[in-house]
């Protein structure tokens, strides 16, 4: 008997993806675990719009005129300052969930473009202090691989709270990436699934947290910045607690941060996305009067120039980049597709970070794998990424009229959507209305 | 002996000349004075140096210590040599919570009794414990000792890795994954010597030995009522 599609109709409450989902669980009994960020469709910046220049604005010329890109972090009570030549950082990502290569690459990149690239749960890897002239080392709840010694030889320390991901919940790292190396770093048995803190073991709260900053800053004799990073879910509290507890710099990660490995349920249902975080962030500096004197460092889901212009329009002074500089390294091409057909997946949709089985060899600690990826290709990719991202950030300034990327401000920017106009706290097109705040 | 009187001088000055002595200083032996609570007394401490601190202190003291051997005459509060890495730090009072965390290596000695998480997420350090630890102590303890001649609070060696715990008196619960082990004449040998290191009296036979039962080692459905 052949099917009517006519009387085929799918449920909105129940579509196939829902009873796929379900189907899983029933089988197996445990949420879904899975690596990369949120794939639902959320407001983003691609919902704003710059203005440019016009007979009331002056633009700059594009080849002759110089738009300045540099940005210094740690001005408040840190000796020495972090200087860098772009604000586009590479966000904080461990090895472990990373290959060796990748993070190699990474560092070699952030070294050649004058950024900074960052440590993460399981410690500092030789190859990355090396590589990386300017290395963030995070100190996060799990301490794995926490050392006085490369607290010293980091650049500044950042003390994450959270991560966008997953605010409110800890590392995961399954027991096929735990290999001899990672676990003797993490101080972990071989081949365990592992699951990190999610709360500091020795603080809680912000009044502890002002003397756990001052430890560390005693440790390093006060030169480093210390950043602390929050999961973007009550920024406009968290924001002045991290500054009154002493923070140099805030890093705020919106929900579409991505991750090596975590449960899909908190991936997709937890916390907010960056476009309300980064002006509920920015709202709270300005009302401490502290706005650029505690830098404010953004991310999750910063993909193009584009985002990162906005992002600084709308306040932030830098930018951190994780997922899309694993894509630049080489995640989701469409190379070795056999390998992609043997996780279940294909290029375009993969998301298996957390099998330790990537295809292009950027998370994994499989040697065949990872020597797919030569550090100084992907260093060389990672370098033209950022290049073509500060050449668009550059673009979108100069035509706005600004001499330093610094200088853009809301008012350069519109909203496409209603939504969009509320979060981010700028006109809808063609209307001076900001819902919220009145306007017609 | 040098005593700095931190009464007179900033903990900012008396930190920075801990951190600039060389490894072959003759400045060995240095006391402390009127510490009145302050936090972050001695931390990040690189050299074979002894300090004495004469009364209480407030949080991480010796925090990261490496080699020094650090004494404090009188009560701590929170993260007392929390991460340590080398080195010898004792309490003759009392610790409050979260002594030893994340600690790798080196010895603490707490004379008194410790406060709720001592020894939380250890990863090699050895924690002694003349008396009774609170609830949740070596909650993820990954690896090293934990010995405590008294009782031991509520979930003890919740969600534990590979530490290994030694108790004398009551455990008041195990935490997930935390069980009773055979305490062999091996284990016994090795605890004499850590009490002997700690100079706490005690006889090791009448201790107990907890460890982890490794059954969420890996994710698995049937484990979920552990959490």
């Amino acid at each position: 008997m052949t099917v009517d599609p006519r009387l085929l109709r799918e449920s909105a409450t129940f579509p196939r993806e829902v009873l796929a989902e379900i189907h899983r669980a029933a089988d197996e009994g445990l949420y879904y675990i899975r690596g990369f960020g949120t794939k639902r469709k959320l407001p983003t910046f691609d919902d704003l719009v710059f203005l440019g220049a016009s007979l009331s604005r002056y633009p700059l010329e594009g080849y002759r005129e110089r738009c300045d890109t540099s940005v210094t972090l740690g001005t408040r009570f840190a000796s020495k300052p972090i200087e860098l030549k772009i604000p586009i950082t590479i966000a904080g990502m461990s090895f472990g969930a990373l290959g060796a290569h990748a993070k190699e690459a990474l560092g070699r990149a952030a070294t050649a473009m004058g950024t900074s690239t960052t440590t993460g749960d399981g410690g500092m890897t030789e190859e990355e202090r090396r590589s990386s002239k300017t290395l963030v080392y995070q100190y996060l709840p799990s301490r794995y691989g926490m050392n006085p010694d490369d607290l010293r030889r980091a650049d500044a320390i950042e003390i994450v709270v959270g991560q966008g991901a997953k605010p409110g919940g800890g590392g995961m790292l399954l027991g096929m990436k735990i290999t001899e190396r990672v676990a003797g770093m993490r101080t972990l048995p071989v081949g365990i699934d592992q699951r990190s803190a999610c709360r500091h073991p020795d603080w809680t709260g912000p009044d502890d947290l002002t003397i756990k900053i001052q430890e560390l800053r005693e440790i390093t004799d006060w030169e480093k910045p210390i950043y602390v990073k929050i999961g973007a879910t009550r920024p406009q509290y968290d924001v002045p607690l991290a500054v009154k507890a002493g923070a140099d710099v805030i890093v705020l990660d919106g929900m579409q941060g991505g991750t090596a490995a975590t449960q899909d349920v908190f991936i997709e249902h937890a916390g907010i996305p960056l476009l309300p975080a980064v002006r509920l962030a920015v709202e709270a500096l300005q009302e401490l009067d502290m706005h650029r004197k505690v830098q404010l460092i953004v991310s999750g889901g910063i993909r193009t120039g584009a985002d990162v212009a906005k992002a600084l329009a709308m306040g932030a002074d830098a930018v951190s980049i994780g997922t899309a500089a694993l894509v630049a390294l080489g995640c989701n091409r469409p190379e070795y597709v056999a390998d992609y057909h043997a996780l279940g997946t294909e290029p375009g949709f993969c998301h298996h970070c957390h099998t330790g089985r990537c295809p292009v060899g950027v998370t994994t600690q499989i040697p065949e794998l990872e020597a797919r990826l030569r550090p100084e290709q992907g260093a060389r990719r990672m370098q033209n990424f950022l290049t073509t991202m500060t050449l668009e950030l550059q673009t979108l300034a100069r035509a706005c009229g600004k001499s330093h990327v610094l200088n853009l401000e809301p008012e350069d920017m519109v909203a496409l959507t209603i939504e969009a106009a509320a979060m981010a706290g700028v006109p809808l097109a063609g209307t001076n209305w900001i819902p919220g705040r009145g306007g017609l | 002996m040098i005593t700095v009187d931190l009464a007179a001088a900033p903990l900012r000055d008396l930190n920075r000349r801990l951190h600039s002595l060389p490894a072959n200083t003759n400045e060995r032996a240095w006391r402390i004075t009127n510490p009145k609570g302050a936090h972050n007394i001695a931390v990040g401490l690189t050299q074979g140096i002894e300090v004495t601190i004469d009364g209480h202190v407030g949080y991480y003291c010796a925090g990261m210590n490496q080699r020094a051997h650090v004494t404090v005459n009188g009560e701590c509060g929170w993260g007392i040599a929390e991460n340590m890495m080398s080195g010898v730090v004792r309490v003759k009072g009392n610790a409050s919570q979260a002594a030893g965390a994340t600690g790798h290596g080196g010895l603490l000695v707490i004379e008194g009794d410790a406060g709720a998480r001592c020894g939380i997420s250890m990863k090699g350090i050895d924690i002694v414990v003349g008396g009774s630890v609170g609830h949740m102590s070596a909650f993820m303890a990954q690896a090293g000792h934990l010995v405590v001649s008294g009782d031991a609070g509520p979930a003890l060696g919740d969600s534990i890795y590979e530490a290994v715990l030694y108790v004398q008196g009551r455990v008041a619960s195990l935490g997930a994954d935390c069980i009773e082990k055979e305490m062999t004449g091996a284990h016994q040998a090795a605890l004499a010597r850590l009490l002997e290191q700690a100079e706490i009296t005690a006889d090791a036979t009448r201790f107990r030995r907890y460890g982890s039962a490794r059954k969420l080692y890996h994710f698995h459905t049937d484990h979920a009522d552990a959490y």
